[in-house]
């Protein structure tokens, strides 16, 4: 048994960082979203003045559900992607297996920014896709939705969090136990009906560990708007990036920030109940 | 080539119904040879145990014929028609698992009713098929319940009602009670036996545990190596065994090595005559309880006598074990019906019939 003395010390650390950076912050935040700035000052004023900004600009709406859509988008395409990707690993990769798992992990480890702007060479109008389409005479002139638009922040989007998906579903995968497999096609049913009689039953729960990371983690995403959206392609942090900096209106920006924060601890219980409904291990 | 014509070497008198019949199959796993040439036949409504050894290959003879492994050579016939060439899922044989391999997401019910839905049969016939094959195995009272929340003889029960509810012709069973504890194995191998009658399908029973292979079998193939060392009947199987390896994995036994000369054996200290075989290097498989203490009535060529000294004695309930040293260190193990204490020298006897000579 441990001393009340040595447990009380070594939970000091943990709710130190707890409480510094996690629960102060939020507070901060919280509280700014009920003050408000006038004359370039900000007045420790409480009001429900910013969420009645929110709720009568149609900007802000606009922007969060355009956010909200491409986040959904980037969810959808990297469940489309990662879970084949996942379930031939898992299934039919045999001795390969280790080696594509190290390949679809490799670009963890580099920058974001350095992914970002390599995007940014690929789609631009003097880039590798656009000389591609020309030199091939598939087009004329450069494309140009290809970058600066919501297409460009999908596509980058789903490329960085894919492997986020990936992996959970992976996960879930390699945790079915075998057997069951041979059960199935022992009691006649063939490879599809097996599929989504067994084997897609068993994975939903890593179907939506990894649905979630893509979706909450596009949501709150800001670089990839930056740096590939342009303006049709901004998304709501981009707008909180901008109320906290130029524009210096903390408060409209705490109030947004507590919006997502609604929708993200929203999104986080619904999936967490519906995934505790799919495990049976 | 025929589908008929199943040889009398494999178990079945010729002219006998074949259901399945297991033609030279081999298998490799890279250079690991685990089955070689197996040929088998098994008749309709038999009870037919592949007892081995783990590693011996009788759980790859049982996948080969379920489908799940493919041969490297050899054939499997099912009812005069390839069936090594079908996918496992339109093989009419289903398995019952070592670790019963239940859905985990869905309830009792929909587990037996699994083979039914995938092959499309209609709603109404399912409810009632699934409800009697519950039924069958005692279970219908537990139909809404996941898995999970059953115990192992429960769950053995429910793998046994998914597999039946398909009326296969052939029920493959991989060591299906070895997960369940001893008392619970008893009651649920009486159970089998009695199903098995009851229902006249066709049981391939993969067991390493001779005591079961003894009670459930009409018949028992032990395989050594990948290899069939026998195929009999469990009466035949344990009064004549064929080999040395046999005789002690089927029941316990004394293996006496020696020679024949002239009708007469001598192993070790012990001489007794036989009629079995022709001269030169023999080996003999003598169970204990076929050597008794010696009485006034055992005499004449018939029988064997030898004196030995009680070097350990373990006792068993009706009868006990003695560990007898019959001189220059030969031990032989006797059962006697329990009697008490002993120890000291004492005369044995056996009837020269009794030892059996085996190939090594």
């Amino acid at each position: 048994m441990y001393s009340r003395a040595y447990k009380a010390i070594v939970s000091i650390p943990p709710l130190l960082w707890v409480g510094l950076f996690l629960l102060l912050p939020y507070a901060l935040m919280f509280a700014h979203s009920f003050w408000v700035v006038r004359n370039g000052f900000l007045v420790h004023e409480w009001n429900l003045g910013n969420f009645k900004t929110l709720a009568s600009n149609p900007v802000y709406a606009q922007v969060l559900f355009r956010t909200m859509r491409i986040a959904a988008s980037v969810t959808l395409l990297s469940l489309l992607l990662g879970y084949p990707l996942a379930y031939y690993l898992s299934f039919h990769a045999q001795a390969r297996k280790e080696l594509l798992y190290q390949l679809v992990i490799v670009p963890l480890w580099v920058s974001y920014l350095v992914r970002g702007y390599a995007w940014k060479t690929i789609l631009g109008s003097e880039g590798v896709l656009n000389g591609f389409l020309r030199y091939f005479h598939v087009t004329h002139e450069p494309v140009a939705f290809l970058l600066y638009s919501p297409f460009a922040v999908v596509l980058v989007l789903t490329h960085i969090y894919t492997p986020f998906v990936f992996l959970p579903i992976y996960a879930a995968l390699e945790h079915i136990p075998r057997q069951l497999i041979e059960a199935s096609h022992d009691l006649g049913a063939s490879s599809a009906q097996t599929f989504f009689r067994v084997i897609l039953p068993l994975s939903i729960p890593g179907l939506l560990a990894g649905a979630t990371f893509a979706f909450v983690l596009s949501l709150g995403d800001f670089l990839a708007p930056l740096l590939v959206g342009g303006a049709s392609g901004t998304m709501i942090a981009n707008v909180v990036q901008s109320l906290f900096g130029a524009a210096y209106d903390w408060p409209l920006g705490s109030a947004i920030s507590i919006c997502i924060l609604l929708i993200t601890v929203g999104l986080l219980f619904l999936t967490e109940r519906l995934e505790k409904r799919w495990s049976f291990q | 080539m025929s589908s008929t014509a199943p040889n009398s070497a494999h178990g079945l008198a010729r002219g006998e119904e074949v259901l399945l019949e297991v033609r030279g199959a081999a298998k490799r796993f890279g250079n690991r040879e685990v089955l070689k040439q197996i040929s088998l036949n098994i008749a309709p409504g038999e009870f037919l145990t592949l007892l081995g050894e783990s590693g011996s290959g009788k759980t790859t003879l049982l996948r080969l014929i379920a489908g799940f492994e493919q041969p490297s050579a050899g054939e499997i016939w099912m009812n005069g028609a390839r069936l090594d060439t079908l996918p496992p899922y339109q093989r009419r044989v289903n398995t019952v698992f070592q670790h019963y391999a239940l859905f985990p997401h869905l309830s009792v019910a929909d587990n037996v009713a699994y083979g039914l839905r995938v092959k499309k049969t209609p709603p109404s016939e399912i409810a009632g098929r699934v409800d009697s094959t519950l039924h069958m195995v005692k279970m219908q009272e537990f139909a809404a319940a996941r898995p999970s929340k059953l115990s192992g003889g429960q769950q053995q029960r429910v793998a046994l009602a998914r597999a039946l509810v398909n009326r296969p012709e052939l029920l493959l069973l991989d060591e299906p009670l070895s997960a369940l504890d001893a008392n619970l194995r008893k009651r649920m191998q009486s159970e089998l036996k009695a199903l098995q009658r009851e229902i006249g399908i066709t049981f391939l029973f993969v067991t390493h545990d001779q005591e079961e292979a003894m009670a459930l079998s009409d018949r028992i193939a032990l395989l050594r190596n990948g290899e069939l060392e026998q195929v009999s009947t469990p009466r035949e199987i344990y009064a004549h065994p064929a080999t040395a390896y046999t005789a002690q994995f089927i029941g316990q036994t004394n293996v006496l090595r020696g020679e024949v000369q002239a009708g007469l054996a001598t192993c070790g200290s012990i001489r007794f005559s036989t009629v079995a075989g022709p001269d030169g290097p023999a080996t003999f498989s003598l169970r204990p309880e076929k050597i008794h203490f010696r009485t006034d009535s055992a005499a004449g060529a018939s029988f064997a006598g030898f004196k030995g000294t009680i070097r350990q004695q373990i006792y068993g309930g009706a009868t006990e074990l003695l560990e007898v040293d019959c001189g220059g260190g030969q031990l032989l193990r006797v059962r006697i019906p329990a009697r008490g204490w002993l120890s000291g020298e004492h005369q044995f006897v056996f009837s020269a019939a009794d030892a059996i000579r085996v190939r090594e």
